[in-house]
């Protein structure tokens, strides 16, 4: 997992100041469909010009609140607030918001330039104001020459960015976008990643995207919330939520970690010792115990935080350090991925970077290694 | 020298071809013949176009008196036209109440659209001529509609019901409903309803996207719908016959007239070619508006 944020220069953080007015809040939201609750109390307040990532595995309710925001769901219970105004009442056709459909939902019996301009159609604008926002849409998502195209017509990455320009015509303040980049092949995807921040920072517009595809949200989000059976599991920034999981299923559902149990043993002068209930051997975070003397936490590490090396002949897990034997060796190209099988029976994953060229590894199957980290590396899980 | 067998493809394709041939074509012919001939007295009851005169030549008498009889006189020119006005309001008809009913069952759950598909087809499983004669009984002014109205007080008299235009209308479009309501069924369903919600997500109320975006893509099924009423309604026979009121002279009526009881087989072969010619214009559009929704 490469931690790439598009750069933003010069990007504001107003969530970190207090003063700060959120522009979309959502409060205390639950939705139920039969018995299962979709939506289970959310809060969240997002601010103007943000690119907000909604992020979670199937039926973690995501798309839900989405549809919530776009006014195709009604909310059961809370409210959902726009720029101060209550979005209760109001129908989608009269919302400010506009939203990216997965499928795209490009209407098959008119060309590009219709489907574009339907919005603005709705809304009665004159002839004239249309084909020039038109023209400007087309411009900016690179389909100039398309206009007369019919969706069926087109390459799945073109009718991506009708679907984009339709949404973005009508100026909202509010676009949703619901995997938007789902439907698109790897290589055509990284591309339009860039691409759809571009025109996010150029338009100044705030985005909402669902996505189930941890690196979409990473790479693109300015903050993300990670979802689980309705609720919000964590929202912050991509780094903060990567580097400081505030829970077991965070921790493993970004990313990959390592997880271990134990007991906080002592709140030492700096940071956390933890003593592992699974093997002999501590962990030493360098950030405050969570939790008293005695209580029962997790411990994530994550593997490419670990270093690996041949174990000393004698040499024991200690603080910090395990030994075992390597099971596996993945070798993906730019990294590999070492399983190390631990006497007690669990396994745990180290990462190395392929610096060298693949010729010969020093560390091979079934070499008895140590693996090391640094007290940084040391997340204490407080839930 | 080796004999060639036509292939395997030819021959399946030829079996229609001669189906047609035989059943369409040919009948189709003697039909035109006979529409050229002129009435006679005997068996069968019109002279042949081909004869040998007394000097032994052959000769072609062709007769176009019926067909400058069905352009010149009002009486078969006003039977085409009613029969035509009846089929498309019939079909209008069947569209305004089949649609609805395609479009409920196209959005009713998976599990119970077989169902009510099924109730659709239902009253196929009865003899036509049976549920146009339970209408008789129902509109009779004795039936089941004047009872029941005189017994709630709403009528004093019996009002008449049968043999009108309404009972004529309720006939064509109770017979034809399912018609109109499975090719529209078809096209329905496949409609993804996401894209009403893109509609309404930029800014299409309800009925605007209705008509913007559902009705022109289930136009096929409209169109299908439509043909599939008016073509049989165009040349009904028995709904007008049972139902309809006597100023109601539809073609069919008229054709069967000149045919069993003027035994003008002629002219009643010459009303068949031209109700024909009628029928395919209209198919021929269809199929080319068909042709056309495809690419």
């Amino acid at each position: 997992m490469q931690q790439a944020n598009i750069a933003r220069p010069g990007s504001a953080e107003p969530w970190r100041d207090p003063e700060a007015e959120p522009y979309v809040r959502v409060i205390n939201v639950t939705k139920r469909f039969g018995a299962t609750v979709a939506v289970d109390d959310v809060s969240l307040d997002i601010y103007r010009g943000e690119l907000f990532a909604l992020l979670g595995g199937s039926g973690s309710g995501k798309t839900t609140l989405l549809r919530m925001l776009a006014g195709f769901e009604r909310p059961d219970s809370g409210r959902i607030m726009l720029d101060g105004q209550d979005m209760a009442d109001v129908p989608p056709y009269e919302r400010p918001v506009n939203m990216m459909f997965q499928s795209y939902a490009l209407f098959p019996h008119m060309s590009v330039e219709q489907n574009i301009a339907f919005g603005l159609k709705m809304d009665g604008l004159p002839r004239s104001e249309i084909r020039d926002r038109v023209a400007a849409m087309l411009e900016l998502v690179q389909l100039k020459g398309f206009e007369k195209r019919r969706p069926h017509e087109l390459s799945g990455g073109q009718r991506q960015r009708v679907a984009l320009a339709r949404s973005l015509v009508k100026q909202p303040k509010l676009l949703l976008l619901d995997e938007p980049l789902g439907a698109l092949d790897k290589n055509l995807r990284e591309q339009t990643q860039f691409e759809l921040v571009t025109i996010q920072e150029k338009l100044g517009i705030t985005f909402i995207m669902v996505t189930h595809d941890q690196e979409e949200a990473m790479t693109m989000a300015t903050r993300l919330a990670v979802m689980n059976h309705g609720y919000l599991a964590q929202v912050g920034t991509p780094a903060e939520v990567y580097e400081y999981p505030q829970s077991r299923f965070v921790a493993e559902f970004l990313g990959t970690a390592n997880v271990f149990e134990g007991l906080i043993k002592a709140e030492g002068p700096t940071g956390a010792l933890i003593e592992s209930t699974e093997f002999d051997a501590f962990f030493q975070s360098d950030t405050d115990p969570p939790k008293p003397e005695g209580a029962r936490v997790f411990v994530a590490v994550r593997p490419e935080k670990m270093r690996i090396r041949r174990a000393d002949v004698g040499e024991n897990a200690g603080t910090n350090r395990l030994v075992g034997t390597v099971r596996d060796i993945a070798y993906y190209g730019d990294f590999f991925m070492f399983v190390v099988a631990l006497p007690e029976g669990k396994s745990i994953r180290v990462s190395r970077p392929n610096l060298a060229r693949l010729t010969e590894l020093p560390i091979t199957w079934d070499d008895r290694v140590a693996v090391e980290w640094e007290p940084f590396a040391t997340v204490v899980l407080p839930e | 020298m080796r004999l060639r067998l036509p292939s395997g493809r030819t021959l399946v394709l030829a079996l229609p071809f001669l189906w047609l041939s035989l059943f369409f074509l040919a009948p189709f012919l003697i039909v035109a013949k006979i529409a050229l001939s002129e009435a006679a007295l005997g068996i069968p009851p019109y002279a042949p176009v081909l004869r040998w005169t007394d000097e032994g030549v052959l000769t072609v008498v062709l007769n176009l008196g019926n067909l400058a009889t069905l352009f010149s006189d009002p009486f078969y020119f006003d039977a085409y036209l009613r029969s035509l006005r009846v089929a498309a309001i019939s079909g209008l008809l069947c569209l305004v109440i089949g649609y609805p009913m395609a479009y409920a069952i196209a959005r009713a759950p998976e599990h119970r659209r077989n169902l009510l598909l099924m109730l659709v087809v239902l009253p196929f499983w009865t003899s036509f001529l049976l549920r146009v004669m339970a209408w008789i009984g129902l509109l009779a002014d004795n039936g089941v509609i004047n009872n029941l109205l005189l017994a709630a007080g709403v009528i004093s008299q019996p009002i008449q019901l049968l043999y009108t235009d309404f009972a004529l209308y309720a006939g064509i479009v109770y017979c034809y409903l399912p018609f109109m309501v499975l090719p529209l069924y078809a096209t329905l369903s496949k409609f993804d309803p996401v894209l009403i919600e893109a509609a309404a997500d930029l800014g299409a109320r309800p009925w605007r996207a209705f008509l913007t975006i559902t009705l022109p893509l289930s136009l096929p099924g409209i169109i299908a719908g439509f043909m599939l009423v008016f073509i049989p309604a165009v040349g009904e026979f028995v709904i007008p016959e049972l139902l309809g009121g006597p100023g109601a002279q539809l073609i069919g009526r008229v054709l069967w007239m000149e045919f069993f009881t003027n035994r003008d087989w002629p002219m009643a072969a010459a009303l068949a070619m031209v109700l024909l010619l009628l029928l395919v214009i209209p198919i021929a559009w269809f199929q080319h508006m068909q042709g056309r929704a495809s690419r």
